[in-house]
């Protein structure tokens, strides 16, 4: 069996692979990283998303081997320690999730955006870029807000304050 | 997906050498359109001979004659080229209605016209600016190159290195979204060049991608939206699905000439 080196979030795994393996497969089944989420395994619903050398791509629609020298990052990569990353933190705060089920995929693709677009979205920027992202539950509204507020907090580098507990 | 045998050469030579050898090889560029149809098993090669190891296949260069853009460049970098923005805006507007981020940070050009889906985006522009296909063999002219649906004129042993889009006076790009498949339910691209008008329809041919010479005509005089308004497509030889009926998307066809036409720069 051919063999696959990757970095995800940081670190370096050296992983034998069947030639047929998704990149999600590998992340999900040989690295145990079970955040990224296969939602429809069409390339259509945006679940799988992660950061393949710093750009947004959907982890069910390349091949393991493809990424055989990439850096990858996936939503276990974004928070510091016990800090959620920002982007995550404006989800939490402005329930911009209900089931949580594309929650990975849309933070990815969110972060994607503001390392694009930098922090000042507006609303009808952010509804364009996550057209590869689909939820079925919140109606995208709370899912808008929250980027553009993670957005912000990202600039700002501070760490949007937690709700009460 | 079918198992298969992974191959990764480093230039275009040994690309070469691993098709000839294996009797069902494909060749994987960004995999946005194979890798889905891999996992539907609508295709399941024996080889896949991945090109993404091959360095200078990628890449824009751009004169005041021509745009040429190397066949591994991702749309993503067609959407934000400079150069094409400046020289052949259409195009780059053409790549940025392309899939989703996501899917334009992986999508090749070269991969798309190779793959020739006839509601592709790509095969519009090659068509409708006569564009010109390099491979590793010859210089395939676009009017040559698309053979139906899903056929090119790409012989078993050859790879498209780089297309060259001639700079027209101008041109435009209009695309009417499946919103579910974000592919074409009809695109039609139009430009204005030195050799007259070309019009090229896509996502609405059952051939795949086809010119209307009837409106080139009409252009060739009178470049405007006016000059085309009575022109009717004939409804024979639409795709009819469950996405539009075949008069409907003979029907989008005038209405989206017309507006690319308006929007032409």
């Amino acid at each position: 069996m051919p063999n696959v080196t990757i970095t995800v979030n940081g670190k370096s795994h050296t992983v034998d692979v069947a030639p047929e393996t998704l990149l999600v497969e590998l992340l999900r089944e040989k690295l145990r990283l079970t955040g990224t989420h296969v939602g429809c395994d069409t390339s259509q619903c945006g679940a799988c998303v992660v950061h393949v050398d710093g750009a947004a791509v959907k982890s069910c629609t390349m091949l393991a081997m493809t990424a055989d020298g990439a850096k990858v990052t996936t939503i276990e990569g974004l928070a510091n320690g016990s800090a959620l990353h920002p982007m995550q933190e404006a989800f939490r705060e402005h329930h911009g999730l209900q089931c949580g089920f594309c929650t990975p995929g849309m933070i990815m693709s969110a972060v994607d955006i503001v390392n694009r677009k930098g922090s000042e979205l507006d609303e009808h920027t952010i509804r364009e870029e996550l057209e590869g992202n689909i939820c079925r539950c919140t109606g995208y509204h709370n899912i808008v807000k929250a980027v553009a507020a993670g957005a912000k907090a990202m600039k700002g580098g501070a760490k949007p304050a937690r709700a009460a507990e | 997906m079918y198992a298969f045998t992974y191959e990764r050469p480093k230039n275009v030579d040994d690309a070469v050498k691993l098709l000839k050898k294996a009797d069902d090889a494909k060749l994987l560029a960004g995999g946005q359109t194979l890798l889905p149809a891999m996992k539907l098993r609508l295709a399941s090669p024996g080889t896949i001979v991945d090109l993404s190891g091959i360095k200078g296949l990628s890449g824009i260069k751009a004169s005041s004659k021509a745009v040429v853009i190397g066949a591994l460049t991702k749309h993503v970098e067609v959407m934000n080229s400079a150069e094409v923005q400046k020289s052949l805006p259409a195009l780059a507007h053409l790549a940025s209605v392309i899939g989703d981020p996501a899917v334009r940070n992986r999508g090749t050009i070269g991969g798309s016209l190779a793959n020739n889906d006839p509601s592709a985006d790509y095969p519009a522009a090659a068509l409708g600016l006569g564009a010109t296909i390099k491979t590793n063999k010859r210089e395939i002219e676009a009017d040559k190159f698309f053979k139906g649906l899903f056929e090119t004129a790409l012989g078993a042993d050859e790879i498209i290195e780089s297309v060259s889009f001639p700079v027209p006076e101008k041109a435009g790009y209009e695309k009417f979204r499946n919103p579910a498949s974000r592919f074409a339910l009809v695109g039609v691209f139009v430009s204005k060049g030195k050799d007259g008008a070309r019009v090229a329809v896509t996502g609405a041919g059952e051939s795949g991608v086809f010119r209307v010479k009837e409106m080139e005509a009409a252009l060739g005089k009178d470049f405007s939206a006016k000059a085309i308004e009575g022109i009717k497509v004939p409804a024979k030889g639409m795709i009819a699905d469950l996405h539009g009926t075949a008069e409907y998307r003979a029907h989008l066809i005038g209405v989206l000439a017309r507006r690319a036409v308006a929007a032409a720069k």
